[in-house]
């Protein structure tokens, strides 16, 4: 018997003939890294994951779960994955509390239609994610993701109540519980958030919700240097306010983003009336009935001074958000040799880190693009015009200068996303930390056979 | 052996840094939960190399070690149920740095709550987390129980005001977990151990975020004539996605307490107050105030007036932190619940709680965060009478019970500890505790710090867990 046919019959009694593909050409559509599983699951239930996780140890084959599988190009583990976990199938909200203010949705739920169905509420989650359209609530949640809404929000460690999981001995497990606030036990689910399936497939997720905001704005400020846009976050966060959104983006980061027609998703707004050549832009944006806007965009404005600021209508305000929440797909798609490190400093460290990438960038002579959270995340974009041997080795180059700057200062910096030609050949550096050791041992409680995908340290490194 | 640790003991930390007299264990026998455990040591470390020290002699010596700060839990986490070593952190508490630019603070554990928000007052800041304990509980305490208070319900519990851990393990490593910059790449160590009730390791060095204090803060009292009111009022609160800074519920019977004690001014003859703070920007606060005062118009409430100025908001929040204390003082002994249910059930389960009341005969005041959905019945009785104990124990089993059956937990706030322990396999699987305790063999592989928490231990089953607690002034939760 083939490979092939050998995973459809011991998967078929499990799942039922139907919801297994092992076609080529419908596995092509699963690949990660450039590699292919060997068949394509569809569980059914928590129940079906488990027997599946069961029977995959027992065979010594690596799973690995899938939603839409819009984060392939994350910087995910390199290792080959033997069967794709399509958690398609579990697309239903189990239970919405709307007065309670509390959701249960299993993961393969698109945040889209979850976001539909909040509405109804006036409701939502503060999960404005890259490729939103088709993320799944398990992607989103697995990847750890971030998300713009977070300056306000926080992030799913915030507002993640609890959750089901199946372990690698392919025991159903919860955590948490639907209630808002819980000491019950250990918080076993903030380790699953981030985790990249290398834990224990999710099969669903408690959040809290939160009411939608009676009406929105923006504000836009541009500046001649980094410094000064850092200088007014600073202000901002100083004052009474609490903006939404707060993301200081560099020159090219604007042109990318809010140019004319940008690839992927809806073309951007044009935000170019304004002063548009070389100079940095804060982006803020705010919530409230009209009394409160005003009185947000009467501050900002203020504190914009030592630039040229513009206050963006409601529609502006949606349509800039989805720009900046699709920052890294859009970098992705600009260049033919995409790389975008993640970096995590301090808030009052945002100009001086982004003064250092820039200059690393320079030296390599690579186009670049950043965009920097209020809350100290920053997405650097190299963006090379072409690939090929001289530029792959420019752009390792620039990665392991950057890394030498800040990897000893303790702020760790990590590859995000990369073009899949990148895969293997960006070499990373140790860290400094010493608890790698510790969530090695984590891995090893969930995960005891290794039926998961290894864990990501080499990626988190 | 006991003398030969004792030697140890005190050769690392001196004499006076070591307690053993039974007369000096006594204090360290309680904290502010009923349950009673006696240490055999307490030692008072002031360094985390100390700490380090002191976890490798109670390996070698094969006895069980746990951390204490102020004493003040409400679960028995810091209360030595097999004996041993407790490590009291009364002497690290210091303050190590205040980052204001950042917003973030270190500290040691021994810091008390309250201390660290009025030393980062004067930039606008504070540390968010408010237990209503928060003069005396310290950080450290915090973390391990991931405790709450009234203002979490805006500003979130302690794990979401902590970003990095310095922590020693029961094999004497220390390991640093999380940094004071957001996502450290990896899993979330720092987030599975605040709230481990101190069963993964000693915790020595905190990073916590610092909090803008809001720019106005409005305090509304509502006043009802049927407790179904104010519970209907808290669930439309909640519904109309108006999120209050705090919304606290007292009954007639705990208000009735509290003035005895306190003179806050609250209405004696009330049968429930809503106590709500509404802050943020005075837009905001304007909106949001006069929203409250409609929905609980809407629900009859008899008054609902803004307190006039800062001390008279003082007045009605020391009233509330001080209801347990109040409780004390009127009944021989008391027993408090911490389960949380959906904002939705609390009309129901405040009338559930009526019927059990009525059911045993018993007096039961409730005293709660009820924006959170975080209830803490009080259930008064007489330690003399034996059948009156027992149908206490009875009543609280039948509220938690009620509780988890309405989707809620055993424990929003309080910890598990040694209290509710044997509650957990309402709540949990096997699969589901097998894993929790597979997490803490990663850390805590001999069981040893802080043994006989969490987890329901066989002597455990069926035992009345309840001991009397004597009338004594302490803060409520």
């Amino acid at each position: 018997m083939s490979m092939a046919a050998a995973l459809s019959e011991s998967l078929g009694t499990i799942v039922g003939s139907g919801q297994i593909f092992t076609h080529s050409e419908h596995l092509r559509g699963y690949l990660v890294n450039g590699k292919a599983p060997k068949a394509v699951v569809r569980p059914g239930s928590d129940l079906e994951v488990a027997e599946i996780v069961r029977w995959a140890a027992m065979e010594r084959l690596t799973l690995l779960p899938t939603g839409a599988r819009t984060k392939r190009a994350m910087n995910v583990p390199t290792a080959a994955f033997d069967v794709a976990l399509d958690m398609v199938r579990f697309d239903r909200v189990v239970a919405y509390d709307a007065d309670d203010l509390t959701l249960s949705v299993e993961t393969g739920v698109p945040l889209s239609r979850l976001a539909a169905v909040l509405a109804e509420h006036r409701q939502f989650l503060p999960l404005a994610v890259p490729f939103m359209n088709r993320a799944t609530v398990g992607g989103t949640i697995a990847s750890g993701v971030d998300s713009p809404l977070r300056q306000f929000y926080g992030t799913p460690r915030d507002y993640v109540l609890g959750m089901e999981f199946v372990t690698g001995d392919g025991r159903v497990v919860k955590s948490g519980g639907r209630v808002v606030k819980n000491v019950s036990g250990y918080d076993l689910h903030k380790l699953m958030i981030g985790s990249f399936g290398s834990l224990g497939v999710i099969t669903k997720v408690n959040f809290r919700t939160f009411p939608m905001a009676v009406s929105i704005g923006a504000l836009i400020a541009f500046f001649d240097s980094v410094s000064e846009a850092a200088a007014m976050r600073h202000q901002i966060a100083q004052s009474p306010l609490r903006p939404l959104t707060l993301e200081i983006l560099s020159p090219e980061a604007c042109e990318l983003l809010f140019r004319d027609r940008a690839a992927g998703v809806e073309s951007g707004p044009r935000l170019m009336d304004t002063p548009s050549k070389a100079r940095w832009a804060l982006l803020v944006s705010f919530a409230g009935s009209g009394r409160v806007l005003e009185r947000y965009e009467r501050d900002l404005k203020a504190l914009a001074s030592a630039g040229t600021s513009a206050l963006l209508d409601e529609r502006t305000t949606s349509a800039v958000l989805a720009r900046i929440r699709e920052f890294c797909p859009i970098a992705l798609e600009s260049s033919p040799g995409a790389v975008i490190l993640r970096l995590s400093v301090l808030a009052g460290e945002i100009a001086q880190a982004l003064d250092g990438l820039a200059l690393s960038a320079a030296k390599q002579k690579l186009p670049w693009a950043a965009m920097a959270r209020g809350v100290g995340v920053i997405y650097l974009a190299l963006l090379p015009t072409a690939y090929d041997g001289e530029v792959r080795s420019r752009v390792s180059r620039a990665i392991d200068d950057m890394f030498e700057a800040f990897q000893p200062r303790g702020r760790s910096v990590t590859i995000a996303w990369c073009a899949e030609e990148w895969t293997g050949a960006i070499s990373l550096r140790k860290t400094t930390r010493n608890d790698l050791e510790w969530m090695r041992k984590i891995k090893q409680a969930f995960d005891p056979t290794r039926v998961f995908a290894p864990d990501p340290l080499g990626a988190w490194v | 052996m006991g003398s030969r640790l004792l030697d140890d003991l005190e050769k690392l930390l001196g004499k006076e840094r070591v307690l053993y007299k039974t007369e000096d264990l006594l204090l360290y026998e309680y904290d502010g939960s009923v349950e009673v455990a006696r240490p055999d040591y307490v030692v008072f470390p002031t360094s985390t190399a100390e700490v380090v020290e002191t976890v490798r002699l109670a390996a070698r010596h094969h006895v069980p070690l746990l951390g204490r700060g102020a004493g003040t839990g409400l679960s028995g986490g810091a209360l030595a149920r097999e004996g041993g070593i407790v490590t009291s952190f009364a002497r690290m508490n210091r303050i190590l740095q205040i980052d204001v630019e950042n917003e973030r603070a270190r500290v040691q554990p021994g810091v008390v709550n309250l201390d660290l928000s009025l030393a980062v007052r004067h930039a606008g800041l504070h540390f968010a987390p408010d237990p209503s304990s928060q003069k005396a509980c310290t950080i450290g305490g915090n973390v391990s129980e991931n405790s709450g208070g009234p203002h979490t319900l805006a500003y979130g519990v302690t794990t979401n005001h902590v970003l990095a851990l310095e922590v020693v393990l029961p094999n004497g490593d220390v390991v640093n977990l999380g940094s004071a910059a957001v996502d450290p790449p990896g899993y979330d160590l720092t987030g599975v151990f605040v709230g481990s009730e101190g069963t993964f390791g000693l915790v020595t060095e905190i990073t916590v975020r610092l909090t803008r204090l809001p720019e106005m803060v409005k305090t509304l009292l509502a006043v009802y004539d049927l407790v179904d009111d104010a519970t209907q009022t808290v669930a439309e609160i909640t519904a109309r996605g108006i999120t209050p800074a705090a919304c606290e519920m007292m009954d007639g019977w705990t208000i009735r307490a509290v003035e005895e004690y306190v003179h806050a001014g609250f209405p004696l003859d009330a049968a429930a107050v809503l106590l709500i703070d509404v802050d943020g920007l005075s837009e905001v606060v304007d909106a949001e105030a006069q929203a409250v005062a409609e929905v609980c118009q809407l629900h009859h409430a008899r008054s609902v007036r803004l307190a006039r100025d800062d001390a008279e908001r003082d007045l009605l929040w020391k009233g509330r932190k001080n209801a347990f204390g109040a409780a004390g003082r009127v009944s021989p002994s008391y027993y408090t619940q911490d389960g949380v249910i959906p904002r939705t059930k609390l009309p129901a389960t405040l009338r559930q709680i009526g019927e059990i009341s009525r059911k045993y005969n018993l007096a039961i005041g409730n005293v709660f965060h009820a924006g959170d959905g975080n209830l803490h019945p009080i259930i008064l009785f007489d330690e003399r009478n034996k059948q009156q104990f027992r149908d206490a124990v009875s009543a609280a089993d039948e509220i938690i019970e009620f509780c988890i059956a309405a989707g809620g937990s055993i424990t929003g706030e309080h910890g598990v500890g040694m209290e509710k322990d044997r509650l957990m396999p309402l709540l949990f699987s096997e699969a589901d505790l097998d894993l929790m305790k597979r997490v803490r063999a990663v850390f805590n592989p001999t069981g040893l710090l802080n043994p006989g928490k969490i987890f329901p231990t066989s002597k455990g089953c069926g035992e009345i867990y309840v001991r009397p607690q004597p009338a004594q002034a302490v803060p409520s939760p």
